[in-house]
């Protein structure tokens, strides 16, 4: 009974936060909706036991991804006005749209039925078993391919995202370390002959070496 | 006792939510970006909830990849936007009209 209510609570709170996401007036207020609609998601993984999701949801997504965002709203400078232009105009397509889906997906899922017994709660588990630890051992084991080959994804998506947001302003004077390891001293140090004590006692050589300097 | 019923009744009603989104901020590509995250969140829903109401570990590993894949997407998504902006002082979507099509 208190998982049930614990469930419509989080679930209010979810379905508010994503309404939050679609119909507020300021991006910045968009993401920190979303932000609240992961967190009570990774609550309602929890409660259905799902823990090392439920915390993976909310180390990268809040932790890194939603962070990610806020940045690049507050870093840009938006002119919501003009993009929240004509808002009104096809709302009631994308109202009816998503009242078609959510009839359609109720209807299966209440009515017609998916095939499989849906009226049954979690498969239960004893209290020792680790979701984690499950979860490692199907992971790098069976899936250890896939595996390997998401890290390739996310090495690409660091290049790309580096690559694409690098940019080379004119008039910055930056360090070429390949030209300053490649210099030899011929281009740095000009030995001048008759500056010694000898030198100066003779006009003549201080009078060449001032030239030399000059 | 929560069923699976309920927890893909939630699944499809936040799908729904951010196809609405969709439709309602389709000049905005930084609410567009969120509103697929918010379906990606809605899908990996559906995944945890069928890999725990009928036992099999593998719906868990996918959600897993598909974290993953969304990271990179944001990731790459948000770098071109600022590219965008850079090029063009707007990220409205009407502005982004230099193929003519």
């Amino acid at each position: 009974m208190f998982v049930q209510v614990l469930f419509y609570a989080f679930s209010a709170v979810l379905i508010a936060s994503a309404l939050g996401v679609i119909v507020a007036r300021n991006p910045v207020y968009s993401a920190l909706s979303l932000v609240l609609a992961f967190f009570t998601s990774a609550a309602l993984w929890l409660l259905i036991e799902a823990e090392f999701l439920a915390i993976v949801l909310v180390l990268v997504y809040v932790g890194a991804v939603m962070v990610l965002f806020l940045f690049v709203v507050m870093m840009l400078d938006l002119n919501t006005t003009s993009l929240r232009q004509g808002f009104a105009r096809y709302a009631w397509l994308g109202w009816l749209t998503a009242l078609a889906v959510i009839v359609q997906m109720v209807g299966v899922f209440w009515f017609r039925g998916l095939g499989i017994d849906a009226t049954q709660g979690a498969v239960a588990r004893s209290a020792e078993v680790s979701n984690t630890r499950e979860l490692g051992e199907v992971l790098y084991t069976q899936y250890v391919y896939p595996f390997e080959l998401a890290s390739v994804v996310l090495l690409v998506a660091i290049v790309a995202a580096i690559t694409l947001t690098m940019r080379r302003r004119p008039g910055l004077k930056p360090q070429d370390v390949a030209k300053q390891v490649a210099v030899r001293r011929e281009d740095r140090v000009r030995l001048v002959k008759g500056l010694g004590p000898k030198a100066k006692s003779s006009g003549e050589s201080a009078a060449s070496a001032e030239e030399g300097q000059s | 006792m929560i069923t699976l019923q309920h927890m893909l009744t939630l699944s499809g009603v936040l799908f729904a939510l951010a196809i609405a989104g969709i439709f309602l901020n389709r000049k905005n590509v930084i609410l567009l970006l969120m509103c697929i995250e918010l379906m990606l969140l809605a899908v990996n829903f559906s995944f945890v909830s069928f890999s725990r109401f009928l036992g099999d570990l593998d719906g868990q590993v996918f959600v897993f990849f598909v974290l993953t894949v969304a990271a990179a997407e944001a990731a790459i998504g948000l770098a071109i936007l600022v590219v965008l902006f850079r090029e063009r002082r707007s990220i409205n979507v009407e502005d982004l009209d230099t193929l003519k099509g």
